[in-house]
């Protein structure tokens, strides 16, 4: 049976998919970028979309909300995920509520009077059966898709908005992002960058040495000589894991001593994130990695992998859809995700 | 030969025609003598105030006094010295002089309230050499002055950041003992050996620096024989010359070895010109012994009780690096019963956090070691930050090992509170407010390093824009330091030009 086929079909790629992201997690440092694990993730849930059997929007809601709980299972750091999940979750509403004709996109619990009102009457709601809700629910899905090919160029685009020439421009690891948006102003810029090498793993190195192909001048730091340096900086840019509900960030190890110190010398914080990134989280959970082998086995020893930046130390953030202060980043999650769907 | 005879002796004929007139004015006008000695002792321009005579009290400042300084700019080492000589004859006779002067009342009253002004005047210090790399006519006289004495001049090694173009960049891969011929006849062998150790980082540490200085100069002092028609005290002090530029080439010196080095100098100078050779070098053993013993021993011993005061059961201790006074303050107090654990953090590329888990684990102390990336990750269940200086600086500021300023910052922003434990021969008179205008370049090949498998920096120098930067020290503002404990007791980080006043005036 054709059906049958699909549906092995299917649940072998969530497999694969589902191991892919438990190797990720075990090496050290993500052995991929976080936009082609939300580009794969969007696009597995297309094929879920498009392959799995359900006959209302409640169904599918609950086939993708399973299969999310198992992705998010497997590798909790990967944020991106979670976030794909729950974008399609929402396009689902949306489309759901579009071919009910009634306009769900304004009722966004503005007022306490919605709230009263509305409270309980959005859970039936989902098991009308709409013969094109699944041609429109893969079409917004596509949509999505482009919009997330999209974000390294949308961001970069707006370099030349932020660098001015002979500038110098600190960062920390290695961020795609931050690394595309650097090139592309060296385009038509002059200017000096410095990388903090970020140890253990020192991602730095391959930052600099990638950047030092466009020809921009670049210094590598070790991170001890962070605030050393910072009195001579102009701006730091960086990218990050994951934005958090509150504006916060969840970034790799050192940036929030890079964060202290820019504050200490009043050097603007600019972040270089994608929405994907944006997560409706609160709770931060750092994850431990016992990296080194040392002589003494009476020695405990800690690599954490994250940093929590709290929200006061950054001054901007640049996402695909512009730029954004920090205290905005709650307004831009309301619209990207809808509240039920924070926990999955 | 003749040349230089003739040159000098026309240059002794013009400076006591100088003299003689500037008495004549002096006489008319009526100034007190210590103005006369300042200006004699500023034409020579010593580098090091440690050439001074023991009668000024106030540090002799280098008046660039526009008569004096082409004379000086021009004449060449030898007669220098000669004339320094000459200087230090009458010097002695006008001092002489100055006690019965002294005896006759006013003078003497009148003379040391104008002693202090002496300080408040605007003075003009020598800008020491390695910090000028960027300067070639200061690289040039440098080069002059080490060939006279026959010392290697070392070159830098690989790009420099641009910021620090001022600053010298060796590379551990060529010492400069390889530049020396064998055998070895101006500089000393032991300190041959000490400059290697120093330049390939085998004795590091501003404690195991100086200390290691000081056993090398009782070594010379041991060998050393007065050659006929010399004197000790200053033939000696000329002997020591070569040897210091030997080893700032191999590395800058500390704050610590500078301090050192002019209280030796002055010891020297000191001794008196009677004094027998065997007696001689036995009272100079016996300083620098006592040096050794109350400035670092008994100084360290002294910082362990005041602070193993501050050290309660059940804290929770952070330490930076390898700080010799920090491990046995540490080690002291678990000695005395404290219960309490201690945080190592440690950064690349030196690692030195290592040697300081391995001093104190073998002690028994419980420890936790991490990199400095993580700093914020373990700050919260810090109580006390306590960390080791280099040097502390006149205007406040602690100048340590890299990362240090990190350290405080983030404690700070923790409500952690930070404790610096410096011995007081590490104080010293410079100001600084940044990290760059006086610092050191290690080798920026410490930073490659291979990780899973690829070294991404292997060939840093073929890239043409990439640059590494490996600093040594960086200065840690005084607000992000509580206390600073010395063997003087604890002062606040602001109190340290207080502290080198009192040294002064003790001297």
């Amino acid at each position: 049976m054709p059906g049958a086929d699909k549906e092995t079909d299917l649940s072998e790629r969530i497999e694969s998919f589902l191991s892919e992201l438990k190797r990720c997690g075990s090496g050290a440092g993500s052995l991929r970028g976080s936009a082609e694990t939300a580009r794969e993730t969007t696009a597995l849930l297309r094929r879920i979309t498009a392959q799995a059997r359900w006959g209302n929007a409640g169904e599918l809601m609950e086939i993708i909300r399973k299969e999310g709980r198992r992705m998010t299972a497997a590798q909790p750091s990967e944020t991106t995920v979670g976030n794909m999940i729950r974008r399609v979750l929402k396009i689902i509403r949306e489309e759901y509520a579009r071919s009910r004709g009634s306009s769900e996109e304004t009722d966004q619990q503005e007022s306490l009077h919605k709230l009263l009102t509305s409270g309980g009457s959005s859970e039936d709601n989902f098991r009308q059966h709409f013969t094109h809700l699944k041609a429109n629910v893969i079409e917004a899905i596509n949509e999505l898709l482009t919009e997330l090919e999209g974000t390294t160029d949308n961001i970069s685009m707006q370099a030349l908005e932020h660098i001015h020439s002979n500038e110098v421009i600190m960062t920390i690891g290695r961020s795609r992002t931050v690394e595309a948006f650097l090139k592309d102003a060296a385009r038509k810029r002059k200017f000096h960058v410095i990388v903090a090498e970020c140890a253990p793993f020192c991602q730095g190195h391959e930052m600099a040495t990638s950047l030092c192909k466009e020809d921009i001048e670049t210094t590598v730091i070790p991170d001890a000589a962070i605030f050393a340096v910072m009195s001579r900086v102009n701006k730091v840019i960086i990218g990050t894991q994951t934005v958090l509900a509150n504006g916060g960030l969840r970034a790799v190890n050192g940036t929030h001593t890079l964060a202290l110190a820019a504050k200490h010398h009043s050097t603007p914080l600019i972040v270089c994130a994608p929405m994907f990134k944006l997560s409706p989280q609160l709770v931060i959970l750092l994850y431990k990695n016992y990296f080194f082998v040392l002589i003494l086995s009476k020695v405990n020893a800690h690599c954490p992998v994250f940093d929590y930046v709290p929200p006061e130390l950054i001054t901007l953030f640049i996402s695909n859809i512009g730029g954004n202060a920090p205290s905005y980043i709650y307004r831009l999650m309301s619209e990207l995700y809808h509240p039920e769907d924070h926990e999955l | 030969g003749e040349g230089k005879e003739l040159t000098k002796e026309e240059k002794q004929r013009l400076r006591k025609e100088k003299k003689q007139h500037k008495k004549n004015k002096k006489d008319d006008r009526g100034p007190p003598e210590k103005e006369k000695e300042k200006e004699k002792a500023s034409v020579p321009a010593p580098s090091k105030p440690a050439t001074q005579s023991p009668a000024h009290k106030a540090p002799v400042p280098v008046n660039a006094s526009a008569s004096e300084s082409p004379v000086a700019a021009e004449k060449p080492a030898k007669s220098k010295a000669e004339l320094r000589a000459e200087r230090r004859a009458r010097q002695d006779s006008e001092r002489a002089s100055k006690q019965g002067k002294k005896e006759g009342g006013q003078q003497s009253t009148s003379s040391k309230p104008k002693a202090t002004p002496n300080e408040l005047q605007p003075v003009v210090k020598r800008l020491p050499d390695h910090v000028q790399v960027d300067d070639p006519v200061a690289l040039k006289k440098l080069a002059k002055k080490l060939e006279r004495q026959q010392v290697p001049l070392r070159s830098d090694y690989g790009y420099k950041v641009s910021l620090f173009s001022h600053l010298h960049q060796y590379s551990r891969k060529n010492p400069p003992t390889q530049q020396i011929s064998i055998p070895v006849t101006v500089i000393h062998p032991s300190i041959v050996r000490l400059g290697l150790q120093y330049s390939q980082g085998i004795i590091a540490g501003s404690n195991a620096r100086s200390v290691a200085l000081l056993h090398a100069f009782k070594q010379v002092i041991q060998d050393y024989s007065t050659p006929p028609n010399e004197e000790l005290s200053r033939d000696l002090v000329n002997k020591l010359s070569p040897y210091i530029s030997f080893l700032s080439q191999c590395r800058p010196l500390s704050a610590s070895m500078g301090n050192a080095i002019k209280y030796i100098k002055k010891e020297i100078s000191n001794i008196p010109s009677q004094c027998k050779e065997e007696e001689a070098k036995r009272i100079l053993q016996e300083c620098i012994d006592s040096y050794i013993n109350e400035k670092i021993i008994l100084a360290s011993e002294a910082i362990s009780k005041y602070a193993i005061e501050k050290i309660s059961d059940g804290d929770v201790i952070l330490v930076y690096g390898c700080s010799s006074l920090v491990n046995h303050i540490l080690c002291e107090a678990f000695e005395k019963q404290r219960k309490f654990r201690v945080i190592v953090v440690d950064s690349r590329p030196r690692l030195e956090g290592r040697e300081a888990l391995r001093r104190l684990v073998k002690k028994g102390i419980r420890c936790t070691y991490v990199l400095i990336s993580a700093l914020s990750y373990i700050l919260p269940e810090v109580s006390k930050v306590f960390l080791g200086a280099h040097a502390l600086l006149a205007n406040g500021y602690v100048m340590s090992r890299v990362g240090t300023s990190q350290i405080a910052l983030v404690a700070k922003a923790y409500n952690v509170p930070v404790l610096v434990c410096c011995e007081t021969y590490k104080f010293c008179e410079r100001v600084q407010t940044d990290s760059f205008v006086s610092n050191e370049l290690d080798d920026p090949d410490d930073l490659i390093v291979t990780r899973n498998g690829k070294t991404h920096l292997e060939n840093w120098q073929t890239v043409k824009s990439l640059g590494l930067l490996n600093l040594v020290y960086d200065v840690t503002p005084p607000d992000f330091v509580d206390l600073v404990i010395t063997d003087l007791g604890m002062i606040p980080c602001t109190s340290v030009p207080v502290v080198l006043r009192v040294k002064n005036v003790d001297q």
